[in-house]
């Protein structure tokens, strides 16, 4: 106990861990991310020549995002372009139709254990897959072109929207519930005049969201067939036609943009 | 209803201008669909698509059963897979904390020029799918695991950088002011007052996007950037069902087994 009338007090200070305060537990998942880090940088294969080829190329692709060139295919982008915004918005609608009642039967507290059961499993079926590989289903099934990427984006909207709005749903004011269903309404008048106030602004806010990116997956799934302008992308970079490309990635942004803009706008107005 | 009298007004939520409005508004959706339906469906051919349920059938009957002897065959591109999410969420996290204390109203050195320049390549990162990034990378850098590596970093930038400086505008500004009332430098008071306020909101954000990358790299094969979906695309062009079966499979349980581990690891830190 004597040593402590000669313990000298530090001078410096050291900012004490947050997140894990085990020094040990701190120095072995350091060991191991490194270890890791090591392995995994091993299996990486690079062509180091192909790479310096590839740079030269990369700077013709930077030129072709200064310089974009519209006009030489602006027949196939336009075409891209119309095929994307008219898959995005009719996807949009048809899902938000589709998940509306797959979301109310997804929500625990209004339906039998039953249809809760079945709908929240189509819900999780549509969320674990990417949209690229039901893309990939629905063009060997449907044929090339934008029906297969309308049915795509339309599926992968119901697994999105359905899940938020059942959430949405059991999080709900049971208060206003009780009061609508004391006057005697029955289970529609209930959802009319008890739950659809209540989550209408979030539905509307999270369907502009979709809408937003339902265009970006629409951009995608061309790639694997299922129309849009994705398909007109994959062409140009195949084709080394960087300027087109840059001219079609500039679209993209801008759309995306002035979609997040509006959406934005509309949600304060909403609100 | 009908045991109203029906001298009495009946109560409505909307002024009938409202409702007119409203009313107005549906339509206009209601024809802006019906018009992009047709636009979109003008080269529709309808042959396919009725006959899309034998094809299911036919797809259904080829794919069950799973191929199983193809699994021990998939593992190394499994592990693939993994690198490339793992290491390219790290380059992501890497370059977007810089972007992220540029954009940041609070930290940015310039509102004018550097504050615009930082959320114009956040908003392009975001803006462009990781398949796409994969697809310009294959072709510049050539195909493999490094071109998939890059997508998932750049594609990764937009999306922590974005959630990362609205938590870095969101801190409590009297933490930093009393570190600064110390007579700290700039560099001292965003690492005494800013970071230690975000910490525990970088590594959710950082996880919650390693999760998202594990999905979005499992099909990146398909454009040539290395991994799980190499096997897919080899698989489909040679109409190997039960195989993809299989692959469909394994990328499902990979994305639960992700999906939890996520869910621990932000759970324990927020």
């Amino acid at each position: 106990m004597s040593t402590v009338a000669k313990k000298r007090y530090p001078t410096t200070w050291r900012r004490p861990p947050q997140i894990m305060t085990d020094r040990r537990w701190r120095i072995s998942i350091q060991i191991a991310i490194v270890a890791y880090l090591i392995v995994a940088w091993n299996s990486i294969e690079v062509d180091w020549e192909r790479v310096v080829v590839g740079l030269e190329r990369g700077k013709q692709f930077a030129m072709g995002f200064l310089r974009p060139d519209f006009a030489s295919r602006w027949e196939d982008i336009s075409r891209g372009i119309i095929e994307s915004l008219t898959m995005t918005l009719t996807s949009t609608v048809v899902g938000i139709l589709v998940s509306v009642p797959i979301g109310i039967g997804a929500a625990r507290n209004l339906t039998p254990r039953l249809l809760y059961l079945v709908c929240r499993s189509i819900v999780a079926v549509s969320r674990s897959l990417q949209e690229v590989i039901i893309a990939i289903f629905l063009v060997a099934m449907f044929g090339f072109g934008p029906f297969a990427g309308f049915l795509t984006l339309s599926f992968a909207t119901i697994g999105f929207l359905a899940k938020l709005l059942a959430d949405d749903i059991e999080e709900i004011e049971p208060g206003q519930v009780e009061a609508i269903r004391s006057t005697g309404a029955s289970w529609w008048q209930l959802v009319n005049y008890a739950i659809q106030p209540q989550v209408m602004p979030r539905l509307i806010g999270l369907s502009l969201y979709r809408l937003d990116i339902n265009f970006r997956e629409s951009a995608v799934i061309g790639i694997v067939g299922a129309g849009g302008i994705g398909a007109t992308l994959n062409t140009a970079i195949d084709r080394y036609e960087y300027d087109s490309a840059g001219a079609i990635l500039l679209i993209i942004i801008v759309i995306v943009m002035g979609a997040e803009y509006a959406s934005g706008t509309i949600r304060k107005f909403l609100q | 209803m009908n045991t109203m009298p029906p001298d009495r007004p009946i109560w409505h939520y909307r002024t009938p201008r409202q409702r007119l409005m409203l009313w107005f508004g549906w339509l206009a959706l209601v024809a802006l669909f019906v018009y992009c339906w047709e636009v979109m469906n003008r080269e529709t051919l309808w042959f396919f698509v009725m006959d899309a349920p034998n094809q299911a059938a036919d797809i259904g009957s080829r794919m069950w059963p799973p191929r199983w002897e193809y699994v021990p065959e998939l593992l190394i591109p499994l592990w693939d897979t993994i690198n490339i999410a793992t290491i390219g969420t790290a380059g992501g996290v890497l370059l977007a904390i810089p972007i992220a204390f540029l954009a940041a109203r609070n930290t940015t050195p310039s509102p004018m020029l550097l504050r615009p320049v930082a959320l114009l390549i956040i908003v392009t990162s975001r803006s462009i799918n990781s398949l796409i990034w994969a697809l310009l990378l294959v072709a510049i850098i050539g195909p493999g695991i490094l071109a998939g590596m890059v997508a998932i970093a750049l594609r990764s930038i937009g999306f922590i950088g974005k959630l990362l400086y609205e938590a870095i505008e969101e801190t409590d500004p009297l933490q930093v002011e009393a570190i600064a009332a110390t007579g700290a430098s700039r560099a001292q008071t965003i690492i005494y007052g800013i970071v230690p306020q975000i910490i525990p909101a970088f590594w959710g954000i950082s996880v919650f996007r390693w999760d998202i990358n594990i999905r979005e790299s499992t099909i990146l094969g398909l454009v040539g950037a290395g991994g799980i979906g190499l096997k897919l695309q080899g698989s489909l062009n040679t109409l190997a069902w039960g195989q993809v079966s299989v692959i469909l499979l394994l990328i499902l349980g990979t994305v639960v087994v992700s999906e939890w581990i996520s869910a621990k690891i932000r759970h324990a830190v927020i």
